[in-house]
């Protein structure tokens, strides 16, 4: 197996009082596309939101490739080369499509054109509208800026929050292929999803959270052959 | 903003065609027509609050920072001008009921030390002390901001608008305070700086030659704008309407919230501390009281009315409401005839009634003002666009 380029150990996260993620570890090898997958209030945006800084957790550590994570800011996080594409697209929607790009590179320095040739290689259809304001895209539309968007940090690992949320199964097909292309393009991938069966088909490694713990892990493939998961997550009943 | 990389857009020359017309007209016109007329009150008032509410903008437009210390950020700014550029022979004459000035210190008396108290050397050291002055007053600003910034920067909407809301009315106590009046003066006007009226130019026997007091005044609140406006045209400014669009996604992306926020904040202050020094010059009197919370919403009224989000939006609605406030409505505070009857409700007051009913209207059916969040520039391009496609 190669490398793990994200190590958790054993982190806690509590909001006011109610413990949301408690003690879960976990780690995303470099170079694959690993997910979170369970019910709501199982942790798994709460866990993201602690690797981007977002979320101060209460104890633990998060280490990217050996750099403990905890305790740096934000921008320090995507400095480090760890981007996250937040919940429901969060595009910029008085910016143009274009600007939101170069939003996603704001820490960058170095030159951008080749980075917008990529992006725009991966979604044409964003270069079409680069002059509109994202407030006026699609919810598709929107999704492919939100990853064009963090693909512009030039990322070495990518956290994507729910990118089928509210999308069309054809679109939620697209976005699927577009997670594969980007892992194939050598950047790893770290996803959540409520989507049980898309992730599992398209993730190497699977973990299962249940209110805070990680419940079990493994192949993609194979959770998705396990009777217990379909019951609980695929809708399968027991005959 | 539409073609970024070829420059400047035809939109935005023509734009600056308008502005250099309004200049080169407010030049002749000082010079033909009657220089007390109310136009160049509106002119140089208008021009002063643009600059004002262009700064506001920054804040509740841009960067979505909900803040009504405006006032107070002029109120430092105008003192900080006074206080530099009262020439010293005068000051104690000014200070006279605190038994003369704190310290005698004055930055036009200190250039003309250098250079000359008399004919051009004289101009050339009085528009160098204005200009150190103003600056001074713009950082004065600055610093306060970044203080207050400290703590309250950390708020959100209603809560932040309260707290510089009360930061700007604390501030004015503290400048009536009669322990401070080495310095303020009290609750005493300031008076005796160089004036907009200073910058008309004489010749040797004392006749004004060209008038330049309504230029002026256009003419440094013009600089400070486009200043604001480079800057939101730039990266900062793109990390500012981020921040006001989503502030969670704007984290996401690497832009540190705190940081560029107080930048924000310290910018636009700097600009309203310069702004209160050019409300000095235009008022020839400084005085705390005039710095109340009211003058903040008007401040913010042009905002609105002009367009949350709009530069020239801003600047169109301040000579709007500037002119009407102070010349086109006057008539209604005079008591009326028609065919020698008296009418009724035409007494003084009456013009601020109707004002608000104005007032009322545009907020009710023209909720996003005049401009909404589009530029003078962004217009003149879209009517060049759709040319093209008719053209195609």
């Amino acid at each position: 197996m190669s490398e793990s380029i994200l190590e958790i150990k054993d982190l806690r996260v509590s909001y006011g009082g109610i413990e949301a993620v408690k003690g879960i570890s976990l780690d995303v090898h470099e170079g694959k596309i690993v997910t979170l997958i369970g019910s709501n209030g199982a942790g798994k945006s709460t866990t993201l939101k602690s690797i981007a800084g977002l979320v101060k957790p209460q104890s633990g550590s998060i280490k990217f490739k050996g750099q403990e994570l905890i305790g740096l800011s934000p921008d320090k996080i995507v400095k480090a080369g760890i981007v996250l594409v937040p919940e429901g697209r969060r595009v910029f929607p008085n910016l143009t499509v274009k600007e939101n790009l170069k939003m996603g590179a704001y820490l960058r320095k170095d030159d951008l054109t080749e980075d917008f040739e990529y992006v725009y290689s991966l979604f044409p259809r964003l270069k079409e509208r680069e002059w509109q304001l994202a407030g006026t895209l699609s919810g598709g539309e929107q999704q492919m800026l939100a990853v064009g968007r963090a693909l512009m940090s030039k990322p070495e690992l990518i956290m994507m929050d729910e990118p089928s949320l509210g999308l069309a199964p054809i679109v939620v097909k697209d976005i699927f292929e577009i997670i594969r292309t980007i892992n194939k393009a050598g950047i790893t991938v770290l996803l959540i999803e409520q989507n049980a069966f898309m992730a599992l088909q398209n993730a190497d490694w699977a973990y299962v959270l249940e209110t805070g713990t990680i419940k079990t892990e493994g192949e993609g493939l194979d959770l998705l052959d396990d009777e217990t998961i379909q019951e609980a997550y695929l809708g399968k009943t027991r005959e | 903003m539409l073609n970024e990389k070829k420059g400047i857009s035809r939109g935005a020359i023509i734009t600056l065609m308008i502005v250099l017309v309004v200049c080169i007209l407010t030049i002749v016109l000082e010079n033909t027509i009657n220089p007390n007329s109310l136009l160049f009150t509106v002119i140089r008032k208008a021009a002063v609050y643009s600059l004002v509410a262009v700064t506001m903008n920054l804040l509740n437009g841009f960067t979505g920072l909900f803040s009504l210390g405006q006032a107070g950020f002029m109120l430092l700014g105008a003192y900080t001008y006074a206080i530099l550029t009262i020439p010293t022979d005068v000051r104690d004459s000014i200070y006279y009921l605190f038994g003369g000035a704190g310290f005698h210190f004055s930055t036009v008396s200190f250039f003309e030390g250098i250079i000359g108290d008399s004919g051009v050397a004289g101009f050339i050291s009085m528009i160098l002390g204005v200009l150190i002055a103003m600056l001074v007053g713009g950082i004065v600003a600055a610093i306060v901001a970044y203080l207050i910034g400290l703590p309250v920067l950390r708020l959100k909407s209603d809560y932040l608008a309260i707290a510089t809301l009360g930061f700007a009315e604390i501030l004015r106590a503290i400048f009536q305070w009669d322990k401070l009046g080495k310095v303020t003066n009290g609750a005493n006007a300031l008076r005796g700086y160089p004036t907009f009226a200073d910058f008309n130019i004489k010749n040797a026997q004392g006749i004004t030659v060209l008038r330049l007091s309504s230029f002026i005044p256009i003419l440094f609140a013009g600089i400070c704008i486009l200043i604001i406006i480079l800057l939101i045209n730039s990266s900062y400014g793109r990390a500012f309407k981020a921040i006001r669009d989503d502030e969670v996604a704007a984290e996401a992306m690497g832009i540190n919230l705190a940081k560029h926020k107080m930048m924000s904040f310290i910018i636009s202050s700097f600009f309203a501390g310069v702004g209160g020094a050019l409300f000095a010059m235009f008022a020839s009197t400084v005085q705390a009281k005039t710095f109340t919370s009211a003058m903040t919403y008007e401040i913010f009224l042009i905002v609105v009315i002009g367009g949350i989000g709009s530069i020239s939006g801003s600047c169109i609605a301040s000579f709007l409401y500037i002119a009407c406030s102070e010349w086109w409505l006057r008539f209604l505070d005079n008591t009326q005839y028609i065919n020698g009857n008296q009418l009724p409700l035409f007494k003084n007051g009456f013009r601020m009634v109707v004002f608000s009913v104005v007032i009322m209207i545009i907020v009710l059916f023209f909720r996003t003002g005049m401009m909404g969040d589009k530029e003078l520039s962004d217009l003149f391009n879209k009517k060049r666009r759709k040319k093209v496609k008719a053209d195609e």
